[in-house]
């Protein structure tokens, strides 16, 4: 599982430093809810998640929604003493582990709590990550009839070998049904996809993409399969029992995706997110690439608000019982100041296809957009317009461009 | 052990007697040295320590001598007390010149061979040079306490070599002291007394001289003729230098002032002095009120042979290093050293040694002594480069290898001696013919153990030559070489070019012959170890503007699309601000962006070995 950053330890109460209620007003407001649950833990996830139900007190499965109801209480308070304005949540984005492992009820809950607590906006974005097995017709109708507008499936594959190397139990024909249930309830569909697993051949690639589009969704993530430290794929490549994987392949699979998908009527947005217009772009996500404001509720979350980003401890035992005391489950944080605050500015904006406002770069840095161009990495056209925006090889190598921007 | 012992500075020459020990690496001259100390009283059991002489770390570490000594002994032999004086031998052929002075100070030497081991190459030129200064010779085994100990074999080996019989070769064992006062009292009686004219103007030849950070410059010598006194003013023959004479004395292990020293002594003197370059191995010392006429014959100036670069690899140490070799260079005449600039490298020193070993010894001492982390470039020797136009240019660096019309160039050889069981005769000849050598002679010393003879260039011998030898040879060949001039050699420099631009720390000047497997190698390597970039990194090698060898640094075509959710945004900022730090130590070669760790790992493995083993 990824460690947390090193920061500053925060107050207990959680109280924000003054100044980020600055600029508010302009800024979108979100609700990351994540559930630390899952039914088994795959081989290439780092994300915070535990496979037991019981985990003591308001850590178990079963008192996870009141506990993070709890948190919610500690946001609306710790958010109007920092002197924000009360601003209904934009979008709500239920992520783990997998959500659906908890039942619909629960997240109807925790959704209800958010609406009580900061309003929910008119037209909100309301995201569900599913795992294809665990979810029911019925659970998708539960949701969608309680506000949920939108359901991300993580299908990863469509090749059994693929699924199973990267140890998903669910069977290909399972994402068909799931989304036809997910559309009957009314709901956006969504798929993630993993490229680059190894023993993934260019055709499994292939097969895995034109099965997705054939479920019609709405918007599709394709992410390279990454050797995350401390996860079991690191240690069997540590090992050699699983070759690495290679970068030239997943830039040969990167390239497949993004023409399979361009010729079936989808646009990038993001350099790893596509959408088959411009709506049905993830506005959840986008405000993490924005630097929205966002509270993140849940064992191992991470907020950010006007320029200061938190964390939450990671095991769900210590924030239960951080929250049982009243507390915040806070673990440390980071005030950003300007020139940290400039960099992930470039950083993220460089990654949309709305792209980075030449402006935005200090007047004495922005030669550097020229060599970019002349690199065939930023498009010409887009630059000439004072944005800098990425060619399909710049989107492959965003790092040396952010590198090159910051110097 | 003496009940009595004559006093320094009036001890008639009859009653003193001269001598070294000429031994290999590992055949125990330390140990017995000790033992001697232990016998004659100088050293009690208390104060005794294992290689009581080897003053420095590496010595004791490596079980070499860099530096001589010289120990005066009181010995009793048929009721009268003698002064024996021991002077310790540099053990490897990067001293050779040490060694040959340490011989001059002496009537006698000790041949000491591992009676489990048989003579050694160095050993065998260490005797050449002792009979050549006309030095009795007395042969002895060690080591005869071993199990493996073939000391009648071996007796007869070196019988044969100095022409005796083998029943004149002393037994012994340093370790147990078995034999050491029976070999005490051959020395009395067989090694000559020193002659001098106790009447002529003072003249003591130099044979050490070692920087001290209390007492300046102790200098080593050997009264030929007439005496030095303590408080006179003395002259340096060579320099024309004089200085006062603060102390002079023995060492007894210890220093002890004395009132001078005549005719035949041994001892040391100080004078205040801060650099041994004002102290000369070689040099001869007189009395500045009344000199001498001539000096004593023999002296050299010391002569870098080996040149290499030192970089430190943290760039901000340069200062560091300089101050480093600035003290070093106080206890060492030998090394020179000026600075140097490299694209690859950064700032840094190009120094000159005697050899291979010195080299080494000098890093590490700049190393473990100084704190420093370096690297250095692969050893090169001295080129002598004739233009066509007639101009000479003298290359210790091959990127300042001229262009142009070139002529000739001219580069040093040796006279090498190899010895070893004779099954290896074979795989010998194959690597020194490999290595551009000529066989000048072989002979047998016993029936399975042979001497080779051959003339080597120096640059080959440079090049992991030992290394190679001991491996093909399990280990049994021992090697000796001394300079022998140079020769006209079909020599090329290759260039190591990165996207076009020569890398200077990877220029070569290597035979003609050699050169397109250098590049090949050297290309391959680099092509492994220099990180892909956004454009494609031709590395090529060449001679001139012929390439010769090509690789291809393939462009990298992805470095991004993981994830970056709320979540990521920390890790990936903190990513990349860890990479603008490591960018830091990133070397510009053009628009190519190498880490130094790369030029690093190319220069520290071995190009020609590597070549060799495939």
């Amino acid at each position: 599982m990824s460690a947390l950053p090193d920061g500053e330890r925060p107050p207990p109460d959680g109280a924000l430093p003054p100044g980020c209620a600055e600029g508010a007003g302009d800024r979108a407001f979100g609700v990351y809810l994540h559930v630390p649950f899952c039914a088994v833990r795959c081989g290439y996830c780092d994300f915070t998640t535990y496979t037991a139900a019981e985990l003591g007190g308001g850590a178990d499965q079963a008192r996870y929604a009141e506990t993070a109801c709890r948190e919610l209480d500690l946001a609306a308070t710790v958010l109007a003493a920092a002197g924000l304005p009360r601003r209904p949540a934009a979008t709500v984005f239920f992520g783990g582990g997998t959500p659906t492992l908890l039942p619909a009820d629960d997240l109807v809950r925790m959704l209800d709590a958010v609406s009580e607590r900061f309003g929910l906006a008119a037209a909100a974005e309301v995201t569900v990550e599913a795992n294809p097995e665990s979810v029911t017709a019925d659970a998708l109708a539960r949701l969608a009839a309680a506000g949920v507008t939108r359901v991300s499936f993580g299908m990863q594959s469509a090749v059994p070998h693929v699924l199973a190397t990267l140890d998903r139990v669910h069977t290909p024909d399972r994402v068909p049904r799931v989304v036809d249930w997910a559309r009957d309830a009314g709901l956006a569909v969504s798929l993630d996809l993993i490229y680059g697993t190894p023993g993934e051949s260019v055709a499994d690639w292939s097969a895995s993409l034109h099965a997705a589009l054939a479920c019609m969704p709405d918007h599709l993530s394709a992410y390279p399969l990454v050797v995350e430290d401390g996860t079991r794929l690191a240690v069997d490549v540590r090992r050699g029992l699983v070759a690495p994987p290679d970068d030239d392949d997943l830039a040969t699979k990167y390239e497949l995706g993004d023409d399979v998908l361009a010729g079936s009527g989808f646009s990038w947005y993001e350099v790893s997110n596509w959408s088959r217009d411009p709506a049905g772009a993830c506005r959840h996500n986008l405000g993490y690439w924005n630097g929205d404001d966002w509270w993140g509720v849940g064992p191992g979350a991470h907020s950010h608000v006007g320029g200061v980003r938190w964390w939450n401890v990671r095991h769900p035992r210590a924030y239960a019982e951080r929250l049982a005391d009243g507390g915040s489950p806070a673990a440390g944080r980071e005030v950003l100041d300007a020139g940290q605050q400039h960099a992930e500015r470039v950083l993220l904006g460089v990654r949309l296809a709305s792209g980075l406002p030449v402006t935005v770069l200090p007047t004495e840095h922005r030669h550097r957009v020229r060599g970019l161009v002349a690199d065939g990495l930023v498009d010409p056209g887009a630059a000439s317009r004072n944005r800098v925006v990425l060619t399909r090889r710049g989107r492959l190598l965003a790092d040396t461009v952010v590198r090159t921007l910051l110097g | 052990m003496a009940r009595t012992a004559p006093t320094p500075s009036a001890t008639p020459p009859d009653a003193i007697r001269n001598f070294c020990i000429i031994a290999h690496i590992d055949h125990g001259k330390s140990t017995l040295a000790d033992r001697m100390l232990q016998i004659t009283g100088v050293v009690d059991a208390r104060q005794m320590r294992d290689q009581y002489l080897d003053r420095m770390d590496i010595e004791r570490e490596r079980g070499i001598t860099i530096k001589s000594q010289a120990v005066r002994m009181p010995w009793e032999f048929d009721g009268r007390s003698y002064a024996l004086n021991m002077i310790d031998t540099p053990g490897h052929v990067d001293f050779s010149y040490e060694v040959s002075r340490s011989l001059a100070a002496c009537e006698g030497a000790v041949l000491l061979v591992d009676a489990a081991q048989g003579i050694e190459a160095q050993t065998l030129a260490n005797l050449y040079l002792a009979l050549e200064n006309d030095l009795t010779i007395i042969p002895v085994l060690n080591k005869i306490d071993l199990p493996a100990a073939q000391p009648d074999k071996y007796a007869e080996e070196l019988a044969r070599l100095i022409g005796t019989d083998p029943s004149a070769c002393r037994r012994v064992s340093g370790k147990t002291g078995d034999g050491v006062a029976r070999l005490l009292d051959d020395i009395v009686r067989e090694v000559p007394p020193p002659v001098g004219d106790a009447d002529a103007p003072a003249r003591a030849m130099i044979f050490d001289s070692v920087y001290d950070i209390y007492r300046g410059v102790v200098t080593y010598v050997r009264v030929i003729d007439g005496r030095l006194s303590a408080r006179e003013r003395i002259l340096m023959m060579s320099t024309r230098a004089t200085h006062e004479l603060l102390e002079i004395g023995v060492i007894s292990p210890e220093p002890v002032p004395s009132a001078g020293l005549g005719v035949g002594e041994v001892g040391y003197l100080i004078t205040g002095v801060k650099d041994v370059r004002q102290s000369k191995v070689g040099d001869t010392v007189t009395n500045s009120a009344k000199p001498a006429t001539g000096a004593l014959a023999g002296y050299r100036d010391p002569k870098p042979m080996v040149f290499s670069g030192l970089y430190p690899i943290d760039g901000s140490d340069y200062p560091a290093l300089r101050e480093a070799l600035d003290k070093l260079k106080l206890n060492d005449a030998a090394l020179v050293y000026e600075p140097e600039t490299s694209a690859a490298l950064g700032f840094g020193f190009r120094c000159g040694f005697l050899g291979l070993l010195h080299l080494e010894i000098v890093r590490e001492r700049l190393e473990r002594e100084f704190d420093l982390d370096l690297i250095s470039t692969a050893p090169n020797v001295v080129y002598q480069v004739t233009m066509e136009d007639g101009t000479e240019v003298v290359v210790t660096n091959p990127s300042e290898f001229p262009g142009g019309k070139v002529a000739e160039v001219r580069e040093p050889v040796v006279r090498a001696t190899v010895l070893a069981p004779s099954d290896y005769i074979g795989s010998i000849m194959e690597l020194c013919q490999q290595r551009r050598g000529t066989l000048r002679g072989m002979d047998y010393l016993s029936e399975d153990r042979v001497e080779m003879r051959y003339t080597l260039p120096l640059a080959e011998i440079v090049f992991d030559f030992f290394d190679q030898l001991k491996s093909r040879t399990r280990g049994y060949a021992s090697l000796d070489y001394e300079a022998d001039g140079d020769v006209a050699a079909d020599l090329v420099k290759v260039d190591i070019l990165l996207h076009g631009e020569a890398v200077d720390a990877f220029s070569a000047i290597v035979h003609k012959d050699k050169a397109y497997s250098y590049g090949v190698e050297m290309a391959g390597r680099l092509r492994k170890l220099i990180p892909r970039q956004q454009f494609e990194v031709p590395i090529q090698a060449a001679i001139g503007a012929r390439v010769i060898a090509r690789e291809n640094v393939r462009a990298m075509r992805k470095d991004v699309l993981a994830k970056c959710y709320g979540g990521d945004i920390t890790r990936k900022r903190k990513l990349l601000e860890k990479q603008k730090e490591g960018k830091r130590r990133m070397k510009m070669v053009g628009r190519v962006e190498v880490p130094q760790e790369a030029f690093i790992a190319a220069l520290t493995n071995d190009v020609a070995g590597a070549d060799k083993r495939k």
